[in-house]
């Protein structure tokens, strides 16, 4: 039977929802336990967040000054250790999961299934490759653990509120090095819905035509509550930054609602999209490759179509 | 100082992939090569460093098939010194390819190794984190600025929250993202010049690095399409269907 470790993502005290879509995979794997392990400075807080996800048996907590910061060189050698006995060792694939995961599937000797959208048996995964231009089927080794990141977008996040699963504070005994440190994290600071998870995304892309013209795509994701992402034309063109870029090298989401506005469609920016629910596509172009993909399609200026639909609303 | 800088060749990014019918593979015979764009960007900015004096030595290295001459030929006109070529006929998995390597670092003794992120074909992203495990130094991933200087490199990087500033001291690894640079075009005289620069080739079974991949591929498929939607004729309908859909 399998026993999977669950890594926990966490930013400011507050578990990241990356961690219970890991925990929908986990279940996915039928195992007999799902233990969450949190590293942090201080994981309480985060402990207890995880604790509530459905499926968690146990919520594993290392508490040290050293995991203040998600430095992988610092939490591989743990999570190493922390992995004995387990099946599956398994992290988002976010920016977290993919620096520190492959670190610690080297330390444990073994490969790793990056981008898991499926699971088909407990070592059997679909993964994708090519930008999402193939799907993969890959068959771990069963006699090695198998250490995998979780494609947040391919999963649910697990439900939340009826569990209440013990936390038990871990010691591990590692030699932790001190020849990586963390400096600072610039944040874009922002009061709207958080891109990764948001249920519903305003994008916009190079037709939105300047930085200054972007205000009316916040006004409107603001008036519906959405995040506000863009396309890499719209960050390589100096519009918005790095962290609001949608697609293959950028976040690769899954809301229930994704708008595109000024968005023509390259092939990288509909890799971060498809597993949307619904997705709009406004463009003043309609033969633009992302009506290819829309569900609702509507060919016009978005300056005009924009305050029409706040109008409508 | 040396840098290392690991040099793919894949499926040129421009290439429409297809998946073969039987489900065995992905098309790639008569498909255009090239180097992964990611590795375009680590060698532009290993170059960058040699330029200010920070480095005294680029070197690519290729893993794969005898035909990567050509390809490596193409990283040394762009301006490394010179390439090492890593032979075998087999494909290459990341942690396999990561042990490979930590054998040329015992030999070369570089102060750091630029990778690109990921590859774009196999979009595994683990070769960088793996290497710095095997070497017990540390990584740098996703880089989209770098400075070294005091024995440190103190490098950008992009994380989903925003821009994160680490610390790391050399010798270590640094893997690229898209925005760190870009990537020099090559010009005639240097495609000559590149012919003189040595490529060192060494047989893969003469490394003595395991070579047990953990994971089998057992099926390709093409993804899933989304099927093409309807057109609206303005804001109103579009609201209205939102509404009708509860997403409004």
């Amino acid at each position: 039977m399998s026993k999977i470790l669950v890594i926990a993502e966490h930013l400011g005290g507050k578990l990241n929802s990356s961690t219970a879509r890991a925990v929908s995979a986990a279940a996915a794997v039928k195992a007999e336990a799902i233990d969450v392990l949190v590293l942090s400075d201080a994981p309480d807080a985060i402990a207890a967040e995880a604790a509530k996800i459905d499926g968690v048996s146990r919520v594993l907590t290392v508490a040290r000054p050293e995991n203040a910061h998600p430095l992988a060189a610092v939490l591989a050698p743990q999570i190493a250790k922390a992995a004995a006995g387990y099946s599956h060792v398994f992290v988002p694939s976010t920016t977290f999961g993919k620096d520190v995961a492959p670190r610690v599937a080297a330390l444990l000797g073994v490969a790793q299934v990056s981008d898991v959208m499926s699971v088909e048996a407990a070592h059997t995964f679909k993964r994708p490759i090519y930008a999402g231009n193939a799907i993969i089927t890959v068959e771990a080794d069963a006699n090695h653990p198998v250490v995998a990141t979780i494609r947040s977008a391919s999963w649910a996040a697990a439900g939340n509120g009826a569990n209440s699963a013990p936390i038990e504070a871990l010691t591990i005994d590692a030699a932790l090095p001190t020849h990586t440190r963390f400096v600072e994290l610039k944040q874009g600071s922002s009061d709207r819905p958080d891109l990764q998870s948001a249920s519903k995304v305003v994008s916009g892309g190079r037709g939105v035509g300047s930085k200054e013209n972007f205000d009316i795509i916040y006004k409107f994701a603001d008036r519906i509550g959405a995040a506000v992402g863009a396309s890499r034309a719209a960050v390589d063109a100096g519009y918005v930054p790095s962290e609001m870029q949608v697609g293959q090298t950028g976040k690769i989401i899954a809301p229930e609602l994704y708008m595109a506005i000024g968005i023509s469609g390259a092939i990288q920016h509909l890799t971060g999209i498809k597993d949307a629910g619904t997705i709009v596509a406004i463009n003043k172009d309609g033969e633009a490759p992302i009506f290819e993909i829309a569900d609702l399609g509507l060919v016009g200026d978005l300056f005009k179509l924009i305050p029409e639909l706040e109008q409508a609303l | 100082m040396k840098i290392l800088v690991g040099y793919k060749r894949v499926v040129d990014y421009n290439v429409r992939i297809q998946v073969k019918p039987d489900g065995t593979g992905v098309v790639t015979d008569g498909v255009k090569l090239s180097a992964n764009p990611f590795d375009d960007i680590a060698l532009e900015e290993a170059l960058r460093l040699r330029e200010k004096g920070v480095a005294t030595e680029v070197i690519v290295v290729a893993i794969g098939p005898a035909d990567l001459t050509a390809h490596l030929r193409n990283g040394l006109a762009m301006g490394a010194n010179r390439a090492i070529h890593v032979v075998t006929a087999e494909a290459v998995q990341p942690l396999t390819a990561a042990r490979v390597f930590l054998k040329l670092i015992e030999k070369e003794q570089p102060g750091l190794v630029i990778l690109g992120k990921q590859a774009i074909d196999d979009d595994a992203n683990q070769t960088g984190q793996m290497l710095a495990a095997l070497w017990d130094r540390p990584q740098a991933t996703f880089a989209s600025q770098v400075e070294i200087a005091d024995g440190k490199a103190t490098v950008t990087r992009e994380v989903d929250a925003g821009l994160e500033v680490i610390e790391a001291e050399l010798p270590a690894v640094i893997t690229t993202d898209l925005r760190l640079n870009e990537p020099r075009f090559i010009k005639l005289p240097d495609i000559m010049k590149a012919k003189a620069k040595p490529i060192d080739t060494i047989e893969f079974g003469s490394l003595g690095v395991e070579a047990h991949d953990h994971l089998k591929t057992t099926h390709y498929a093409a993804p899933a399409k989304r099927s093409k939607g309807v057109m609206v004729k303005d804001a109103a309908e579009l609201v209205a269907a939102l509404k009708q859909k509860g997403l409004l």
